[in-house]
């Protein structure tokens, strides 16, 4: 009842927050951008799955006899210029991308989690070094790391995927540690300190489970940028290396061919932005539904 | 403010020195040899000693550390294990082009992320705020090097306005370079401006709320006025920790670009040296390059102190 | 002082959009305000006095739908453009907010943030400016005017920050000035000066004044007249003197047992209203305060009731003002 008297509280006293949780699904349903980006992520997922069982031709065949092939009924985007199916290709560049993408966001989301949570509870130096460390580490992009990696160990899936984990560690990190700080400044965090529990349980019954929507939405997120680095790397040859396909590494061929088959640099790339825009449209989606409070202006 | 800043440029000199040990660390310490990396594995081992020798990779880790710490203070990086000629040269040659790139790429950036954010700020849940995010929600989703592809598709392949690719250099006056790089520019640019439009449309919504904004109001101030006045002093802030950080990006950006468009740069410098095992011009691009990042977001916290007023007493 | 009412609110409503759908926020305000006269606004958060005071300044969202009729001078302000009201807000009517910490741009000086209407409204050099600035400063008692004019609000306490919020408003002369919960933020001590303050700078121009305040203290010690609010509406409106004397609404009855008091026993318990603010957005039929009032009927239900004379210019929105204002109902 005695909620703040300012002059918005007229106005906003009737607004957010209040809305009883009616069935997330049914609100999520109705959330366009969620709704989309679901859609996309599905489909790329699907493709993935796909191809565990089945493509409509090897990927790693080579036919030079069909090279470069325009779009027909065996062949539906044609063949590149080693005679193999695109869209086989395609299929199973989706299960590297996303292989890439879930190893490297487990590796930030892993290391970088721990660490945010340890900076919360201990504060301190523990904390500061931890920052120091995190903004540090984030001088260095995915990219340069991959290069300083690749130089010493030599290119391939390994060297990207620990270059790029790397790199999403301290966005976890700060993360992690910010919606972990506000959670210890609550009162029920209070309580259960007076009540003798340990910052170790307090972190593991009380702030992990109340930051886990957030740490979702950052997930999802960083996956998209993991996918976006992967291509990258792919595409410089440092990350995915032949015969395994991978959309930044068909980019590369491509553009060799612009000029004689431009198309073979347009799907490849199509792939990437869908699957990164579906990921990006989800993460913004589950951010409203998750957590209303949460939920900047879109 | 000489506290703030003289702990500011104590932080700065200690994440070079951390940023060194790493580079070194990981590029010189780990790998075993450069020489033998240089030679191959069939090399004989007395060649490789040889080699080992004449690098000066005979001498202990420490010392090598600081021979590299002491080159750099005087600006002599020594030479490239594959060329033999002097790495500090070499780097130079190329940051003629890298530089202008960034900077570029960086002012577009800036001019369309403060463009579009703040148009879209103030015509809040509007049809042209809801179609310029639409926008930079698949900006940001494009790979840059594709839509880099893309730009060398349209307007060299089918308009055929501008090369493919290839730098003219700057001797034959200022424009025939810029040319050359308006399309890498741009494609670093587009993706990054995306990212920063957002930012700034939140900023500026965000301090479109704060109680200040509506006593400008009560005193007569038009909307316009209040933006330009009060708002987007108070929005810089979050839109310029963004910027230091996109820089970064940026920088790693011209890496991929400069393959892309086969331009002579820093990055393409980087890339060949990998390929060439030139370990030692691989060290000094690389630490030139978080050398750059670190001094940029040093230069943004200085101008956090410069416009806004608070910093300098609270020197954080 | 002529007779003719400097601002004239006739049947004002306000519509917000919310996100749980439109809600009625303001209806049926009626009030008249002369030149030097002052009105106290009182009632809970949510009341809509503020956006009562925000439609007065039309400043509020623009998704706001308003009816009625608001006249300064004779001239309507409903629908006005916004360049035109520009011209008198900060000018002829001015306000100041409940929060000193954040009403201030932290970015700009206060002395540019005080000479900012000056310079506005009037067309004066930036050095005149400056100058009346520091004069302003001076005048509500913000020590070292002169030498602090230069200074970030970060610099200055809460009740200081209060002190150049109101040489803002003052700044041009204004006719009204709208003061929204001007001392809530405060501290006890600094909540009787600002106040005090206020009261002397309206004085001393002859200006009129609309006071909100959730406060009957405030209301009782700084205003002529007042009127209670209550989910949108008024419910009782009268001469300050006369609404204390006599308290016809079961409301404005609560509002009065609710406040605590020095010298109460101690162990008195505090009279609290049952039941909580209704939502805006899904008011009940009838009566707004149906659902919390002791002596509600079932034809409190059926229509908003009208107002009922009970004195001299002293209205009642209930139709049991014959219980309520009965033996043993008044003001207790």
């Amino acid at each position: 009842m005695s909620a703040p008297l300012t002059a918005s509280a007229a106005t906003s006293a009737i607004a957010p927050g209040a809305r009883p949780v009616t069935g997330f699904w049914r609100r999520a349903l109705r959330h366009r951008s969620f709704v989309l980006g679901a859609v996309l992520s599905l489909i790329v997922l699907g493709a993935a799955l796909l191809s565990l069982v089945w493509t409509p031709w090897s990927a790693t065949d080579i036919d030079i006899a069909s090279k470069l092939r325009p779009p027909s009924a065996a062949h539906w985007l044609g063949t590149d210029v080693l005679g193999r199916d695109i869209v086989s290709l395609l299929l199973v560049g989706a299960r590297s991308t996303i292989m890439v993408g879930v190893i490297a966001v487990g590796i930030g989301l892993s290391f970088g989690v721990c660490l945010g949570l340890i900076a919360a509870a201990r504060k301190g130096w523990t904390e500061e070094l931890i920052m120091r460390m995190s903004d540090f580490t984030f001088a260095f992009p995915a990219v340069l790391s991959a290069i300083m990696l690749a130089a010493v160990a030599g290119p391939g899936m390994v060297t990207s995927i620990t270059a790029i984990g790397i790199f999403q560690i301290p966005t976890f990190v700060r993360v992690t540690r910010g919606s972990a700080n506000a959670i210890w400044a609550r009162e029920f965090v209070l309580a259960a300190r007076a009540a003798g529990k340990g910052s170790f349980r307090i972190t593991i019954e009380h702030v992990l489970p109340n930051i886990l929507s957030i740490l979702i939405v950052q997930a999802t997120i960083q996956f998209a940028l993991a996918i976006l680095a992967e291509a990258a790397l792919s595409y410089l040859g440092l990350g995915t290396q032949p015969p395994q396909p991978s959309w930044g590494r068909m980019l590369n061929d491509a553009q060799t061919l612009l000029f004689q088959s431009p198309m073979l640099a347009v799907y490849p790339g199509a792939a990437i932005a869908i699957a990164v825009l579906g990921l990006n449209l989800l993460g913004d989606g589950l951010r409203d539904l998750l957590d209303p409070r949460l939920a900047r202006e879109r | 403010m000489s506290v703030f800043f003289l702990r500011r440029v104590l932080t700065l000199v200690a994440t070079l020195f951390a940023a060194s040990l790493i580079i070194f660390l990981v590029l010189d310490a780990l790998p075993g040899n450069a020489a033998q990396m240089l030679m191959g594995a069939d090399a004989s081992p007395d060649a490789v000693r040889a080699l080992t020798v004449k690098l000066g990779l005979d001498q202990p880790l420490t010392v090598r550390y600081l021979l590299w710490i002491k080159g750099m203070a005087v600006g002599d990086l020594g030479n490239s294990y594959v060329y033999g000629t002097p790495v500090a040269g070499l780097i130079a040659e190329r940051l003629v082009l890298t530089i202008p790139l960034a900077i570029m790429s960086m002012l577009i950036t800036v001019v369309l992320a403060l463009a579009a954010g703040i148009y879209t700020a103030a015509n809040h849940n509007k049809l042209g705020d809801v179609g310029v995010m639409s926008l930079t929600q698949v900006g940001i989703a494009l790979p840059n090097f594709w839509f880099a592809i893309l730009l060398i598709l349209l307007f060299s392949v089918k308009l055929q306005l501008l090369s493919a690719g290839g730098f003219a250099g700057w001797d034959d006056g200022i424009w025939p370079g810029i040319r050359s790089l308006l399309l890498p520019a741009i494609s670093l640019a587009v993706v990054q401006a995306a990212i920063l439009a957002r930012v700034t449309r939140s900023a500026v919504l965000e301090v479109l709320r704060e109680d200040f904004v509506r006593t400008a109001r009560a005193k007569g101030l038009g909307k316009r006025e209040v933006l330009w006045r009060h708002v987007l002093r108070n929005a810089m802030i979050p839109v310029m920790t963004v910027m230091g950080l996109q820089f970064a990006n940026l920088l790693a950006g011209t890496i991929v670009i400069e393959n892309v468009f086969y331009l002579p740069g820093l990055g393409r410098l980087i890339f060949q040296s990998i390929a060439n095992r030139d370990l030692i011009v691989v060290r000094n691009c690389v630490m030139l390059l978080a050398a750059m990042v670190v001094t940029v977001n040093f230069v943004v916290d200085m101008l956090y102190a410069f416009i806004d007023p608070r910093i300098k007493v609270s020197n954080l | 002082m002529s007779d003719a009412p400097l601002i004239e609110v006739k049947d004002l409503g306000v519509r917000l959009n919310t996100s749980r759908g439109p809600a009625q926020a303001v209806r049926g305000v009626n009030f008249a305000l002369r030149r030097g006269e002052t009105l106290g606004l009182v009632g809970e958060s949510g009341c809509g006095k503020s956006v009562t005071a925000l439609a007065l300044m039309g400043l509020l969202p623009e998704s706001a739908v308003i009816s009625g009729s608001i006249r300064l001078d004779g001239a309507e302000l409903i629908g006005l453009p916004d360049a035109a009201y520009c011209k008198l807000r900060g000018n002829r009517i001015s306000m100041i907010f409940q929060e000193p910490m954040t009403a201030l741009n932290p970015m700009h000086t206060i002395g540019h943030q005080v000479a900012e209407p000056l310079r506005r409204h009037t067309g004066v050099s930036a050095a005149e400016a400056q100058l009346e600035a520091i004069a302003l400063l001076d005048r509500v008692g913000l020590p070292d005017a002169a030498k602090r004019v230069d200074a970030y609000p970060h610099q200055f306490s809460g009740g200081q920050r209060q002190r150049i919020t109101v040489a803002m408003a003052l700044a041009c002369q204004p006719d009204v000035l709208i003061a929204d919960e001007p001392t809530t933020a405060l501290d006890v001590t600094i909540q009787g000066q600002i106040l005090d303050l206020i009261a002397g700078l309206v004085e001393e121009r002859g200006m009129s004044m609309i006071l909100i305040s959730h406060d009957l203290g405030v209301i009782a010690e700084n205003v002529d007249r007042m009127m209670v609010m209550y989910g949108g509406t008024v419910v009782e409106s009268g001469a300050t003197d006369a609404v204390f004397a006599r308290m016809g609404h079961p409301y404005t009855q609560g509002l009065f047992r609710a406040r605590p008091r020095l010298g109460a026993r101690k162990g008195t318990r505090l009279k609290t209203i049952a039941g909580t603010v209704p939502e805006l957005a899904d008011l009940p039929a009838g009566c707004t305060f149906a659902d919390r009032c002791a002596i509600v009927e079932a034809r409190c239900r059926a229509a908003l009731p009208a107002v009922v004379d009970v004195g001299a210019a002293h209205g009642v929105r209930c139709i049991r003002t014959d219980v309520s204002m009965g033996a043993g109902g008044s003001s207790a």
